[in-house]
């Protein structure tokens, strides 16, 4: 009981940033492998506010919601539009957003390490435990778990039950048919792309009020989204946030049971039980 | 004397020349920035043989080279060396298929992401295993093999891996690999086996890289799972042959080389902004020279023979 809830609280983060990779990759159509750097930089305002200003770390929010934003909407704009353009074919855009997102993830680990150096960081704050079916658990686990829910449940309805959130859903369906009836997709791609660089240095913010982070650990996170991505079926809120549960348990599970160093190795059995079996995700549908 | 032929003694005369530089006063010095500067282009080389015509970036290199590592490390008093190199040829094909068995039949980003972890996912193994049943975290290596000899095999691989390359190129398999390349759709219906073909280049390149890291297992002497299994090789050999090009059999050589040599100028100097460098790098390639070293050497080429036909006529 203790694992499960434990791997809940952990997975609800994990949704977090997951959602925020599902909109980018599901919308813009761009694999973002600097999305874990986006929750690094995240994760340094919190640090920056806790411990510089002596401040609760959600009062960052303030300007991590905004920095992401604009920070991802220029990068979309300067960075992955010219290749967008390029592109002759979806394989050729794939290849090179790649790698453009691959550059851009270790110029920005560069100068993460140039400022704050190569140590781990951490901050205490509300590590009270608070008591739940018998067992404890620290505050600020709960505490993320419920801004998870609250991000998620808030973008889940805007994008089923409003009208700029339908616009999204239809380029994620199909671009040129989108583009047919008067959204424009360039435009709110960028839009999606933006919003889900904000969303992953929430979740950045959110996971630095209970785990130790480095410059370097953006990359472990990108790929747990991934995983987590393509498990719940690309652009599926809902299948992302249980694939996120699925994986926080099972993780938890192998720390506790089998060696915490083992923990990408079950992330990874995972990934490879979807791609045999499942690989259009756990509620997509068979495509070809 | 046809072309071909040709082509072929020169590379082998230059060979013969290369295989001298042991005999170099000072030769310590040469050694030790030729040795990693052959040992990617085996790598650069053998990684565009997949990933130039599919266009699938593997990032597993470390994995492979790690393993290769570790076969030697583990049986070297036990087994005879070059049964150690062809055990390690055959299991770094052998996980290749496996990797490419899962991965390969879906799209670009399943296999890009699963080879990203696929270093790190055998290193927590490995490190698990050592743990807790191998007693100590590394592994001694002692031969008499020197310097020297890995340069040869270094060597003689770069060539093999070159002829294999051009047999490919030759082959109803390279033929194949490039409609895939081309359109993969076209590929499906004109009866190739496109997973299969895939499955199969994905192999060479992954013997290749566990033959190279078992050859140069013996250089670092103490062996542990963090150093074998360094991601960064793979992106390394990744930006290298993308540098010099990936449409040519001898591009990723013209990026190895210059990459290989301002590396080690980048690592001495500034140590504490590789990963910074290397970011730009990618960049650089990516929006400036999609073609690489060998694209802009060939468009010169043509601009001068135009330039040259004008001039005559």
């Amino acid at each position: 009981m203790q694992i499960l809830i434990t791997g809940i609280l952990l997975g609800g983060v994990y949704a977090i940033i997951a959602v925020g990779l599902s909109l980018q990759y599901g919308v813009a159509r761009i694999m973002n492998l600097a999305l874990g750097e986006m929750l690094v930089a995240g994760a340094f305002a919190a640090f920056w506010f806790a411990t510089a200003q002596a401040l609760n770390p959600y009062w960052a929010l303030l300007v991590v919601v905004p920095g992401g934003f604009i920070a991802n909407w220029l990068i979309y704009q300067f960075l992955l539009r010219p290749l967008v353009r390029r592109a002759k074919n979806r394989g050729q855009l794939e290849v090179d957003s790649i790698l453009a997102t691959f550059g851009l993830s270790f110029t920005l680990v560069g100068i993460f390490l140039w400022i704050f150096g190569g140590q781990f960081f951490n901050y205490s704050f509300l590590s009270v435990p608070v008591e739940l079916f018998d067992s404890r658990y620290g505050q600020n686990r709960v505490l993320a778990f419920a801004m998870a829910v609250l991000i998620c449940g808030a973008l889940w309805i805007w994008l089923n039950h409003t009208r700029s959130g339908l616009a999204l859903r239809a380029i994620s369906v199909d671009p040129k048919a989108a583009s047919l009836v008067a959204i424009d997709v360039e435009k709110t791609s960028a839009f999606a792309f933006a919003l889900g660089g904000a969303v992953a240095a929430t979740g950045g913010l959110v996971l630095s009020t209970f785990l130790t982070f480095d410059a370097s650990i953006g990359i472990v996170f990108t790929l747990k989204a991934l995983i987590i991505v393509i498990m719940g079926g690309v652009g599926d809120i809902r299948g992302a946030v249980v694939a996120a549960l699925v994986l926080g348990i099972t993780e938890t599970l192998v720390a506790r049971l089998i060696d915490p160093g083992l923990t990408l190795a079950a992330a990874y059995v995972l990934f490879l039980l979807i791609l045999l079996f499942r690989p259009q995700g756990l509620f997509g549908r068979s495509q070809s | 004397m046809n072309q071909s032929t040709l082509r072929w003694l020169l590379v082998l005369a230059v060979y013969g020349v290369l295989a001298w530089v042991p005999a170099l006063p000072d030769a310590g010095g040469w050694l030790s920035l030729i040795v990693p500067m052959t040992m990617y282009i085996a790598l650069a080389t053998s990684w565009a043989l997949f990933s130039g015509p599919t266009h699938y970036i593997s990032l597993a290199t470390a994995a492979f080279y790690g393993v290769g590592t570790y076969i030697l490390a583990m049986g070297i008093e036990a087994v005879p060396y070059p049964l150690l190199l062809l055990i390690a040829a055959l299991a770094g094909a052998v996980l290749a298929a496996l990797v490419g068995w899962a991965t390969l039949r879906l799209s670009g980003v399943y296999f890009v992401i699963f080879t990203l972890g696929l270093a790190e996912l055998i290193r927590q193994v490995v490190t698990w295993l050592q743990n807790n049943f191998g007693g100590s975290r590394g592994k001694y290596v002692f031969t008499d093999i020197t310097e020297a000899h890995i340069y040869w095999q270094l060597l003689a691989l770069t060539l093999i891996v070159f002829f294999v390359g051009w047999l490919i190129q030759r082959s109803r398999l390279g033929f194949a690999i490039r409609i895939i390349g081309g359109d993969e759709t076209v590929a499906k219906h004109s009866g190739i086996h496109v997973a299969g073909a895939k499955i199969a280049l994905f192999m060479v390149s992954g013997a290749v890289a566990a033959v190279v890291g078992a050859i140069l297992a013996p250089r670092f002497v103490y062996i542990e799972p963090a150093m074998a299994f360094n991601p960064q090789l793979s992106f390394m050999v990744a930006i290298m042959a993308l540098l010099g090009g990936l449409h040519r059999l001898w591009g990723p050589l013209m990026g190895a080389i210059p990459f290989a040599l301002v590396w080690e100028f980048i690592a001495a100097n500034f140590p504490e902004q590789t990963t910074l460098l290397m970011g730009l790098a990618f960049l650089a390639v990516v929006f400036y020279i999609p073609n690489g070293i060998a694209g802009v050497m060939e468009s010169w080429h043509r601009k001068l023979r135009a330039n040259q036909e004008v001039d005559h006529g």
